[in-house]
């Protein structure tokens, strides 16, 4: 242990040398002061304007029936029944924990990857239970997108070509998958920005040129459902904005299913939306009606933002 | 408001003595062990200068009993002529068999151990794996020759080698055991806990998302996981296999025990027969006749064969190397580190 | 559909997992349930065919020249000789690897030396220990080195402790550095900041408040560099005279021991294996079981002190 006396501290008196400060620095008088809180506008989003859009016909494709879902001992969706439409796009929102994701999770069966988990109820497919498709069959009709963009370490080609190359039987070659490519590419309206550089590395693109790049992925399979696990929440208003366009375009052919937390994002693009709480679903409506009129009072209270 | 605030303290000295010191006697450390082991290249390579200098490229050739011009060498030491006359082709043959042997084997297998490991075994066996690859990584090379000869040896002297086979070979060479396949099992057995674990560890270094991305997307558990992890895990695999290599390069205790102490290199004219005839590589070369260099040309041949190891364990490391530039382009999680 | 009309391939393709996927899967198991058996076959036979030769008299008998092999004692030198050759490679390289590791994390200034320095400690990371050996045995032999070893008239014998131990330090440094670096590097910039900002100098920042939290790090990097060294036979056969009971030379006290030279276990087995001068199978049997016993002590230590790493979470 160092047992000498400490260095003084530098301190201010009477000899102590000062430097005068430069010209342009000045010190103001006051701080700016907080503006009062009356003043504030209260934040409503259902008045402003949306979006008619022309009506689409919709079918049923997927059928929610009762289901419940625990993990352990731990009950994380309790009794949901929901339809999935084809031709519309199918909001769940809720409070984080409140099982939204699992049960998205559940439509394609991701839940089985974590042991603990048991489903009752029934999920059916165009009338068939899911639980008896083959698991890699279902999950390529029934397809996911996820919160992180998540391109493969690979080429842009590669990386739309993948279930492509999965799923032939021989090794096809890379003409004949291009123009299948290009398509993907086009749908998730990608295309433009990448056409030159089908070879690049994906992971050079930006966050919102991954996500489309993931959503071309997907769709390279030409799946029926899609499922999305709050695409745009790791993304900037520019991306989002591309990307819900791109929701709202493919809800003709596609059945949507969308987990977000942002309820101006569900307002904006979702035709039907479900409210859960705590596992439970706790309202089912039109879009319009659920934010404008929500019947439950627990759901005028989340989205008049008293909690979330 | 105070006059001072609108002025500045004048600056303090600036402390840099005890720093700029620490740095200048840490910085001469670093430059010492450097230097040394640098110097210990150089020294290698000028040693075995004389050896090179003399045999020419035909160094590296064969022609004439490995046994024979060790003998002769060593024996002119002490007298007046200097004999450098060395032709290491047996050997050399012999160490690339053993070493691309065990490589070989031992990549496909570590590999598929390591994707066991860390994705597909139960969880009991998965906690019981990683010690036991740890216990096969740390068990001493000697231990491994020992239960080679003592076991593997004998049971290929006694299961594998017919009185035919004997006969046959007779003139040449006798078949005692001591075999190229027993080198290479241990061998095998020796350098896959070290790309176990490096394969291991590059596997776990990949982003789960990834794989989400593809289950998915509807590809089996099994077809994604190589696809993706294996994928991203090349880095790590180039570095195990590196790594790997040079340890069974370098391998001069166990080989000298289990693969005969003849220098004689495994004629693949002999057709199977291959597999049980003695081999003895570079570095059991060098064990081996470590009595009997005083000074002179023994001292050269030696260090000319040590000259070609350490070359050949640089070149791997640069192969290496080079084969993960191009992988980098695609990632920028870049697996497992070096 | 596709543009080029050829069938696009149906998205519920019967089986997805194919024949190939469930032979690599029953491969994969295969190999994993090999190597667990393998390695359960080395333990027991070891341990088995130890009791039935190592008699506990053998760890404290220095070996004996006899005829019957149990007349021939044990191997307390080899053991003490182990155990010295590790204690003189480690304190060499520890305090070496520390200085370099501590020196490419925390200066590398010119960051081409830094290069160089990496690009060195690897290279050798995976050099032969043969190699070095050999080069031990020349430069222990120079005149000016003489004082580490023995002297029979005039030359120097090159072959002492100080010969092993400094050559098998170069096997343990590059494991050593590697550690105390991920080490170093695992401990967040705000612990540097904080006490850079308290006023202290770089070389007391790293001195009293870095190396103690990587300690853990420096530990498991010394046992494994350890257990390298305890394992090598090639330099110890070539460096340290291979005398079957410690020969010390000269009259200063534990000098005298490390100018001499000795056997190890790895060297005992080594010559009384059956490819060896002696030829006494049971003595190597024993000597494995001991040697096989400290390397798997010496893990065991590596596993909690890795534990105890892993504890110390830096959030």
């Amino acid at each position: 242990m160092d047992m000498t006396q400490p260095k003084p501290v530098r301190r201010l008196d009477a000899d102590t040398k000062l430097v005068p400060l430069p010209r342009h620095i000045r010190i103001p008088d006051s701080l700016p002061q907080d503006e009062p809180r009356s003043n504030r506008q209260p934040a409503s989003f259902v008045s402003s304007a949306r979006d008619e859009r022309p009506l689409v016909p919709t079918i049923d494709r997927m059928r929610i029936e009762q289901v419940s879902i625990d993990y352990g001992s731990k009950r994380a969706v309790r009794e949901v029944s929901l339809p999935v439409r084809q031709g519309e796009v199918l909001g769940l929102i809720g409070p984080s924990g409140c099982g939204k994701t699992t049960l998205l999770r559940s439509l394609n069966r991701l839940t089985e990857l974590t042991r603990s988990a048991h489903l009752s109820g029934r999920i059916t497919l165009d009338g068939t239970d899911i639980s008896e498709l083959e698991p890699t069959a279902l999950r390529r009709r029934v397809t996911m997108l996820f919160q992180q963009p998540n391109p493969f370490p690979m080429s842009i080609f590669d990386n739309v070509a993948y279930v492509l190359r999965e799923q032939a039987k021989r090794k096809p070659r890379r003409g004949a998958l291009r123009p299948q490519v290009e398509e993907a590419l086009a749908h998730a309206g990608l295309l433009d920005e990448v056409k030159d550089n089908l070879d690049h590395p994906a992971l050079r693109l930006s966050g919102g040129q991954q996500q489309r790049l993931c959503i071309a992925r997907a769709l390279a399979a030409r799946p029926e459902v899609l499922l999305l696990d709050e695409p745009c929440s790791a993304l900037d208003p520019q991306s989002t904005t591309v990307i819900e366009d791109l929701i709202v375009k493919l809800r003709e052919e596609l059945a949507i299913v969308i987990v977000t937390h942002n309820l101006q994002q569900a307002y904006r693009i979702a035709d039907h939306v479900a409210f859960m709480y705590l596992g439970e679903l706790v309202e089912y409506a039109p879009a319009r009606t659920l934010f404008a009129n929500p019947k439950q009072d627990r759901t005028r209270e989340y989205v008049s933002g008293a909690f979330g | 408001m105070a006059v001072v605030d609108e002025f500045l303290l004048e600056a303090e000295e600036p402390r840099f003595s005890e720093d700029q010191r620490a740095e200048l006697w840490l910085g001469a450390l670093v430059c010492g062990v450097v230097i040394a082991l640098l110097a210990m290249v150089v020294f290698i390579v000028a040693q075995g200068w004389p050896s090179f200098a003399h045999n020419g490229l035909s160094w590296f050739g064969s022609g004439g009993k490995v046994d024979d011009q060790l003998t002769r060498i060593a024996q002119s030491g002490g007298s007046g002529k200097a004999v450098y006359t060395f032709r290491a082709w047996p050997l050399i043959w012999s160490t690339f068999l053993t070493t691309a042997g065990a490589v070989v084997i031992s990549f496909i297998a570590s590999l598929f151990v390591a994707v066991f490991m860390v994705e597909f075994a139960p969880a009991p066996l998965q906690r019981l794996l990683e010690p036991v690859i740890r216990l096969l990584a740390s068990v001493p090379s000697v231990v491994y020759g020992l239960i080679g000869v003592l076991v593997v040896v004998p049971f290929i002297f006694h299961h594998l080698i017919s009185n035919q086979m004997q006969a046959s070979v007779q003139p040449v060479i006798s078949l005692s055991g001591e075999s190229l396949l027993a080198a290479v099992v241990i061998l095998t057995f020796m350098i896959s806990p070290i790309m176990i674990s490096i394969f291991a560890e590059g596997l776990r270094a990949v982003p789960r998302g990834w794989l989400e991305g593809s289950i998915a997307l509807g590809v089996n558990r099994w077809r994604s996981f190589w696809n993706v992890a294996v994928l991203t895990a090349r880095p790590a695999l180039i570095s195990g296999t590196v790594l790997a290599t040079a340890r069974a390069l370098g391998e001069a205790v166990m080989l000298s025990m289990v693969g005969g102490t003849v220098g004689f290199a495994p004629n693949p004219a002999d057709g199977l027969l291959l597999f049980v005839e003695p081999t003895r590589g570079l570095s059991a070369t060098i064990l081996q006749n470590n009595d009997e260099f005083g000074s002179g040309p023994m001292k050269h041949t030696l260090f000319a064969i040590a000259a070609v190891l350490l070359f050949s364990s640089l070149m791997l490391s640069l192969t290496g190397w080079a084969a993960k530039q191009p992988m980098k382009r695609y990632f920028n999680v870049g697996g497992a580190a070096a | 559909m596709s543009a080029t009309g050829a069938p696009l391939p149906t998205s519920a393709d019967g089986s997805p997992w194919r024949l190939s996927d469930r032979l690599g899967l029953a491969f994969a198991w295969l190999m994993g349930l090999l190597f667990c058996a393998v390695c359960a076959a080395i333990v027991i036979f070891l341990v088995v065919q130890g009791v039935r030769y190592l008699r506990p008299d053998m760890l404290w008998t220095n070996p004996k020249v006899g005829f019957n092999e149990n007349e021939t004692g044990g191997f307390l030198a080899e053991i003490t000789g182990t155990v010295l050759v590790t204690a003189t490679a480690l304190v060499i390289a520890v305090p070496l690897g520390i200085g370099v590791a501590v020196w490419l994390t925390e200066y590398g200034r010119p960051t081409a030396l830094a290069r160089v320095v990496e690009s060195t400690v690897e290279m050798f990371a995976g050099a032969p220990s043969i190699v070095l050996a050999l080069f031990g045995v020349i430069v222990f032999q120079a005149p000016f080195l003489a004082f580490l070893s023995a002297t029979t008239q005039g030359h120097a014998y090159g072959k002492s402790f100080f010969a092993a131990g400094a050559m098998l330090s170069l096997l343990a440094l590059p494991i050593v550095v590697a550690n105390v670096r991920e080490g170093l590097r695992a401990i967040p910039d705000h612990v540097r900041e904080v006490s850079y900002a308290l006023g202290k100098t770089k070389i007391t920042t790293i001195r009293r408040v870095l190396l103690p939290s990587a300690r853990p790090s420096v530990i498991t990097g010394t046992m494994i560099g350890a257990g390298h060294v305890i394992g090598d036979t090639a330099i110890i056969v070539l460096l340290l005279g291979g005398t079957y009971t410690a020969q010390a030379v000269g009259h200063i006290p534990l000098l005298n021991v490390l100018r001499g030279t000795d056997s190890t276990l790895t060297s005992f087995i080594y010559a009384n294996a059956p490819t060896g001068e002696l030829n006494q199978p049971q003595k190597a049997y024993a000597a494995a079981v001991v040697l096989l016993a400290m390397v798997f002590l010496l893990n065991v230590v590596v596993d909690i002190s890795g534990r105890k790493a892993r504890e110390l979470k830096w959030t």
